[in-house]
């Protein structure tokens, strides 16, 4: 093998794989979810929805989200190789399980991935895939003055969805798991990083905990704010 | 104080084991290990088997007396040994699990007994200096920040038992490896081969079979000699500096 399989196999190269992939996966986090702040905008869906048209069309947008079904697709199975490479180390179990000195999140983030995994396909089949690939039958066209080509009105696809109670709630428990999984992914991918120091460590510790609680809770507001308003 | 002791009982590496329960009486003045040692006497008398258990010491610094007490290496106290665990710190009719090390690292040998040389094999393959460093007096021929030398201090107070990889979840022994190569790389005479140390450590410490750190810190709560954490993100760094910024393509 070369160096550099060696480096990317070796135990803390996995996780360095871990760590960039997560942190890209959390920029990608923010990127979203101000593009879904302007579902809150009072216009029917004009903002919103020549937004959408913008991002599935703009060539550097478009390579960009390439990247990210990549990153998306090698943490996931990174994660996955790591779950069961640990879970064979361990060999077994003890009769009396210790759960006092580790965090819930820290302990379960295989599971907690896997629940934000499943919530990505039931989002991603229901809007992502309708807006790619879904031809007129799927979403509506609307023009817009001062906007001379037709859009998908996405907009009304997404206030469709969240009439339905049960994907409410299938959204709410995807952004849940994420919300614990941040908790410990978070601040773990610095560690991972090297980056563990006296000044900056309880800095990085306070934004993950804030970022975690205050991002899945703004996302959360969508399908809640819809649901009720529609 | 009358105690129920449940003790893992296994024969041999290839044979299956099982929790045997036991009573035991104690008092609170003694150590767990001197607990241990009363079981035995009577195991003894009665012509039976003794339980195996690994001891040296006695005196919290050989990290020989390894067992997982109630779900804890070396007992609920931060800090402290087995040896060093009181029976003060536990209640008259209690009901106690006594478990050997649980690593696919870690063979079982007897009973509480397991094989460690695993962790020898990681020090073999690099923690060490190459060179003579002089005798006790040599020490002070090169000046070193008081910082400095207590933090590889620090590091160094690692007794190589094992319980880190006992308490982790992924059976990693990450905490144990970072703590020779924080204390050995961060002396000015370890200093000159740490890029090579540290990666023939974590090549070993793959290969032996250990888990990867996923930042539970269970390690870190359970080391009876406090080793932090911190010290694995130190040797995060020496490993991605080793592997991408030196010449050597291997």
């Amino acid at each position: 093998m070369s160096w550099f399989s060696n480096f990317l196999t070796s135990s803390i190269g996995r996780k360095l794989i871990m760590s960039l992939t997560g942190l890209f996966l959390i920029s990608f986090l923010i990127i979203h979810l101000i593009g879904n702040l302007q579902l809150f905008y009072d216009d029917g869906g004009q903002a919103f929805n020549i937004y959408a048209a913008f991002m599935t069309s703009n060539p550097l947008i478009k390579f960009v989200s390439i990247g990210l079904y990549f990153f998306i697709l090698l943490h996931t199975v990174q994660g996955l190789i790591l779950w069961s490479k640990n879970k064979a180390a361990k060999g077994s179990k003890y009769a009396v399980s210790n759960t006092k000195t580790t965090s819930f999140a820290s302990r379960n983030m295989a599971l907690l991935g896997t629940f934000v995994l499943a919530f990505l396909f039931i989002h991603m089949g229901d809007f992502w895939f309708k807006m790619k690939f879904g031809g007129s039958d799927a979403l509506n066209m609307v023009t817009y003055p001062g906007h001379e080509t037709a859009v998908k009105d996405l907009y009304e696809k997404v206030a469709y969805s969240f009439s339905n109670p049960l994907l409410v709630l299938a959204y709410l428990v995807g952004l849940l798991a994420l919300a614990f999984h941040l908790m410990h992914g978070f601040q773990s991918a610095f560690q991972s990083l090297g980056i563990n120091h006296k000044k900056y460590t309880p800095l990085i510790q306070m934004i993950g905990l804030a970022f975690s609680i205050i991002v899945p809770l703004a996302y959360a507001i969508i399908p809640i704010f819809f649901f009720f308003n529609r | 104080m009358k105690l129920t002791l449940k003790v893992w009982r296994q024969q041999n590496n290839a044979s299956k084991g099982a929790l045997e329960s036991y009573q035991v009486e104690a008092n609170e003045h003694m150590s767990f290990l001197e607990m241990l040692d009363v079981l035995n006497q009577s195991l003894v008398e009665e012509k039976k088997v003794p339980v195996a258990f690994e001891h040296d010491c006695r005196e919290g610094i050989c990290g020989s007396c390894n067992m997982v007490i109630n779900g804890r290496p070396h007992g609920p106290n931060q800090g402290t040994t087995t040896c060093q665990l009181h029976m003060r710190y536990f209640k008259d009719g209690d009901t106690i699990v006594v478990e050997p090390w649980r690593a696919k690292a870690f063979p079982v040998i007897k009973d509480l007994v397991v094989d460690r040389s695993s962790l020898d094999r990681i020090i073999q393959s690099g923690g060490y200096i190459s060179v003579n460093t002089g005798q006790a007096q040599d020490a002070n021929a090169i000046a070193i920040e008081k910082d400095r030398a207590a933090h590889a201090f620090d590091a160094a107070a690692c007794i190589g038992c094992g319980a880190c990889v006992a308490a982790c979840p992924n059976g990693s022994a990450m905490l144990f490896t970072a703590a020779k190569v924080v204390h050995l790389g961060t002396m000015p005479q370890g200093e000159v081969e740490e890029s090579t140390r540290v990666q023939a450590m974590v090549n070993q410490m793959d290969e032996e079979g250990f888990g990867m750190c996923s930042n539970t810190g269970a390690c870190e709560a359970d080391c009876p000699k406090e080793i932090s954490l911190t010290n694995i993100a130190e040797m995060n760094r020496a490993y991605l500096a080793a592997s991408l910024g030196s010449q050597k393509k291997s």
